[in-house]
């Protein structure tokens, strides 16, 4: 059968700053078949978005299609003039983003923007389309299907905006929908639903698609066939069960095996070792604080952790959940408004002003972005020599001489000393960012989404050096992620957050087996296992509640208004303490543990 | 976001656009010379009367007319460029070494520090600036130090507020929290880690600061409460010569096109100088 997408020798040239011309996508060529789904998966720079835009003839700005051919249907894009593009874009051709949010205009309600392509193109009456937007909204699963158009698109969740930008892709019946990164900006909990929703809807419509992505697990279970792609070039063409199984390139085996993280080998064994960190009755948030103590947006409340030395302890929660502010109150950024931080058996002070200058020495930070995390004015040798000086005194050759030490063990060529962190890649610079708070020689060391925003494989060599510091250095970390794949890769205990509060504690090892906190059940389950089957016989999928969620009481469980097992005038009236189950498991659950 | 987007890099608009790129800061530069050796470059003796007409038009001898004394008015507009150049630079470079002073402060301190003086200069900004300026000139008389000074009391709040604005932004980045988490002063996470990142914002701001403060001088001199007589910066110029409006002598629109050049190629440097460096300097 002719394939109903068919990209041949594609190349895509874009001018640099400088102002001379690069191709960043040189030659590439897949087909899709009529109701296919191809995902198109690669780092960042790949190429990836570059590609999937070309189908509907968009360059991105300053880029420009060089040569090949792109061919939907009859249709051949590359020489389609202005208003054959816009004949193609929404009607034939639809583009589904990563950010729902920013795709949404925020002042007109939800319904008018779905139906817009549709009266747009004169497809159909205004009344039908209401009708058919409505038919999908349901099909996609979004709660209160009738009146969600009405809505604001502030008032609806990230997830639910997924979906209904989807629903507006979809209303046009277009002969293929590109998808490009929709569900890299959600929650694990929140992904799995609208990854249902697309596969159905997929399924149902017959839909042709190209699904971007940098997640090998998410895209096993929507795509038909794979295209890895790598500096612009295609490395290898799969059908999914097939790469999967049996990858044939060498670059394809690399991203299956950052996809699903290896367990880096533990230098501590067994039971708890000495405390050298604990948490007690801690409570905090921002803003002002009111006549009872406790800040204007309260985040943390009575939080409760004890961290042994040398060991590793995993934070984990979905986004705003507090595993941030956790971190800077231990650091003494956000003063904590109750409770004690304790490090190796002293009292530390709220707030950096009230702590010695060993104690700061002691708590070092990495952050997330190392982006911001470095000065951009400030050349390498001096963002990691500073600590040097500020705590050691040490100057000219011996600070030197330690800069390169330093720079040896993240594994820095010593050339990097004096460049700026704008030359540096993401890697590097993360290593820099590590670099500069070992240089401290602190004892505790607390990481914030230290791989998050890297490209799998970059993420891995981090983790590595993550384990490799712990064994050499006997550090003691505190590694905060969403993502429980690096956590259970390189923490020896886990600590889950829910709203604020610590919902369960585990040793790592406990993490496939026993019984978990419903919230953590929902956690693990909606992780994406690099199977094709995953999404259909997941548990979690049928573990998240429908329908509306009913007030959310602060007397009552935070997980209440999602829970499955929640029990109306049990759970909503007090908050459940943790409690021990077997299995080193602490769970804060009325219906654990209890019987 | 489409294929035809790539700049068009030929055409007679492009070679335009070029050479004013060319032009313009070549006018700035060669009315900040002017401000330094103006008086020794004026072809006559600015103060001098010649041996001419009163309000005479264009000639060889006299490239820009005599003014209401048969004076060169070339040299006059050569010579005063010292005062409203030199006046304004004086004064833009204190409400902005002020501003982002104040501004780094605020955002480094924050709290109530920040609540005051954010408030103090609120209350300042509210007051016409002309009006403001007649007071303090009233009440000082009109010295060249008053003028300063003056000038750069009604520009700083402006300053303070974009200069902090910047600060926070940067103030807010991790970078800033690893330095305050390893217990760095304050003056060094000031100076080190954001002022260095406040640069191109800075200078752009200098810039149109600079137009409005020539702008606000000029017309103080041309109310006469600027540059007092004997001395005359371009205000005063335009205001002496009034009474030629009716001959329609050089002599009363030639300090105005001096005035307007200046501003239009500073504001047009900057532009291209900045304008994209400023807006993503802080991202
Ligand atoms: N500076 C701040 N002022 C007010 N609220 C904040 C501030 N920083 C974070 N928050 C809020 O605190 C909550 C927890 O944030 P954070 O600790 O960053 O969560 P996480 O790291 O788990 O995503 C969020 O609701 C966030 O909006
Ligand atoms: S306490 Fe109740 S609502 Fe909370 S997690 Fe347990 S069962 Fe669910
Ligand atoms: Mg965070």
């Amino acid at each position: 059968m002719e394939p109903l997408i068919d990209i041949r020798d594609l190349r895509i040239r874009a001018r640099t700053t400088e102002g001379h011309e690069i191709e960043i996508v040189k030659g590439v060529s897949f087909s899709v078949r009529r109701g296919e789904v191809m995902g198109l998966i690669g780092e960042s720079g790949s190429g990836k978005t570059t590609i999937a835009l070309a189908t509907m003839g968009y360059a991105r700005y300053g880029c420009r299609i060089a040569g090949g051919t792109i061919r939907i249907g009859e249709t051949e894009v590359t020489r389609l003039d202005g208003k054959g593009l816009q004949q193609l874009r929404g009607r034939k051709v639809a583009y589904i983003a990563q950010s729902a949010a920013a795709s949404f205009n925020p002042s007109r309600p939800i319904m008018a923007q779905v139906i817009e392509s549709a009266l747009i193109h004169g497809l159909m009456g205004e009344a039908a389309a209401h009708e058919k937007a409505i038919g999908l909204f349901r099909a996609m699963a979004i709660p209160q299907p009738e009146t969600i158009g009405n809505r604001y698109p502030h008032q609806v969740s990230g997830g639910q905006l997924q979906r209904l930008m989807a629903a507006m892709a979809l209303i046009t019946d277009p002969d293929v929908v590109i998808f490009d990164e929709p569900t890299t900006a959600l929650d694990v909990t929140t992904q799995i639903e609208v990854l249902k929703a697309f596969k159905e809807a997929i399924r149902d419509r017959n839909t042709t698609g190209i699904y971007v992505t940098h997640d090998l697990a998410v895209i096993a279970q929507i795509a038909d066939s794979i295209t890895v792609l790598r500096h612009g070039e295609v490395q290898e063409i799969a059908t999914t069960p097939q790469l999967i199984s049996n990858p044939a390139h060498e670059y394809s085996r690399k991203l299956l095996a950052a996809a699903e993280p290896a367990l880096r080998p533990s230098p501590v064994t067994g039971e708890a070792s000495v405390p050298l960190l604990r948490v007690s009755g801690m409570s905090a948030g921002y803003g002002l604080v009111g006549p009872d103590g406790m800040p204007a947006v309260p985040v943390l409340r009575d939080i409760e952790l004890t961290l042994g030395r040398g060991r590793a302890l995993g934070v984990i929660g979905e986004s705003g959940c507090g595993k941030s502010t956790l971190a800077r109150v231990v650091a003494g950024l956000t003063p904590a408004s109750r409770g004690t931080v304790t490090l190796d058996g002293v009292d530390l002070a709220p707030g950096i002003a009230g702590r010695s200058r060993e104690q700061l020495r002691e708590i070092q930070l990495v952050f997330q972005m190392a982006d911001t995390a470095l000065n951009p004015k400030v050349p390498i040798d001096e963002i990691i020599g500073r600590p040097l000086t500020f705590f050691f005194g040490m100057k000219g050759a011996e600070r030197d001489r330690r800069v390169r030490e330093l720079l040896d063990l993240t594994h820095l060529p010593a050339s990097v000393r004096d460049r700026l962190p704008g030359d540096l890649s993401g890697g590097q610079k993360q290593r820099v960012n590590f670099a500069r708070a070992l240089a401290a020689q602190p004892k505790l060391l607390l990481c914030d989404e230290v791989t998050s925003a890297l490209d799998t494989v970059v993420a891995a060599a981090i983790l590595d050096l993550m384990a490799e510091l712990r064994r050499e250095l006997g550090l003691t970390t505190m590694f905060i992620s969403h993502d429980i794949k690096t956590i259970r890769a390189i923490c020896d205990d886990i600590m889950v957050l829910y709203s604020g509060r610590v919902v369960e504690t585990m040793p790592a090892a406990a993490l496939e087996t026993g019984h978990h906190h419903p919230y953590a059940g929902l956690l693990l389950g909606s992780v994406p296992a690099l199977r094709t089957d995953w999404l259909e016989t997941t548990p979690a999928a049928s573990l998240q509640a429908q329908g509306v969620p009913p007030a959310l009481s602060s007397a009552g469980c935070a997980f209440f208004p999602r829970c499955t097992r929640a029990e109306p005038g049990l759970c909503d009236t007090a908050v459940p303490p943790l409690r021990p189950l077997p299995g080193g498991i602490e769970a804060a659950c009325f219906r654990l543990g209890a019987d | 976001m489409s294929s035809t987007t790539i700049s068009a890099r030929r055409g007679p608009m492009a070679i335009l656009a070029r050479t004013g790129r060319m032009i313009m800061p070549a006018i700035v530069l060669f009315w900040l010379a002017m401000a330094f050796f103006g008086y020794w470059v004026a072809p006559y003796d600015p103060a001098g009367i010649q041996d001419a007409d009163l309000f005479e038009g264009m000639s060889r001898k006299f490239w820009l007319g005599t003014d209401y004394f048969g004076r060169d008015m070339l040299s006059r507009i050569l010579a005063g460029a010292r005062y409203t150049v030199g006046i304004s630079l004086m004064a833009t470079s204190l409400a902005v070494a002020s501003g982002v002073l104040l501004g780094l402060a605020a955002s480094a301190i924050g709290g109530l520090f920040d609540a005051a003086v954010s408030r103090f200069l609120d209350a300042l900004i509210s007051i016409p600036s002309k009006m403001f300026g007649l007071v303090l000139v009233a009440a000082f008389g009109a010295s060249i130090p008053v003028l300063v000074l003056t000038l750069a009391v009604i520009y700083l709040p402006g300053c303070y507020r974009i200069n902090r604005s910047v600060a926070v932004n940067v103030a807010a980045l991790d970078f800033v929290a690893v330095a305050r988490a390893r217990g760095e002063s304050t003056l060094y996470i000031m100076i080190r880690e954001i002022l260095p990142n406040m640069v191109g914002p800075v200078l752009a701001d200098f810039g149109l600061r600079f137009i409005y403060v020539v702008l606000l001088l000029s017309s103080l001199s041309f109310l006469g409460l600027g540059v007092q007589p004997p001395q005359a910066d371009w205000g005063s110029l335009v205001r002496e010569n009034m009474p030629g409006l009716p001959y329609g002598a050089p002599a009363v629109i030639m300090p105005a096109i001096a005035i307007a050049s200046l501003t239009i190629a500073v504001n047009l440097t900057i532009d291209s100088l900045f304008g994209r460096h400023a807006r993503d300097g802080v991202r």
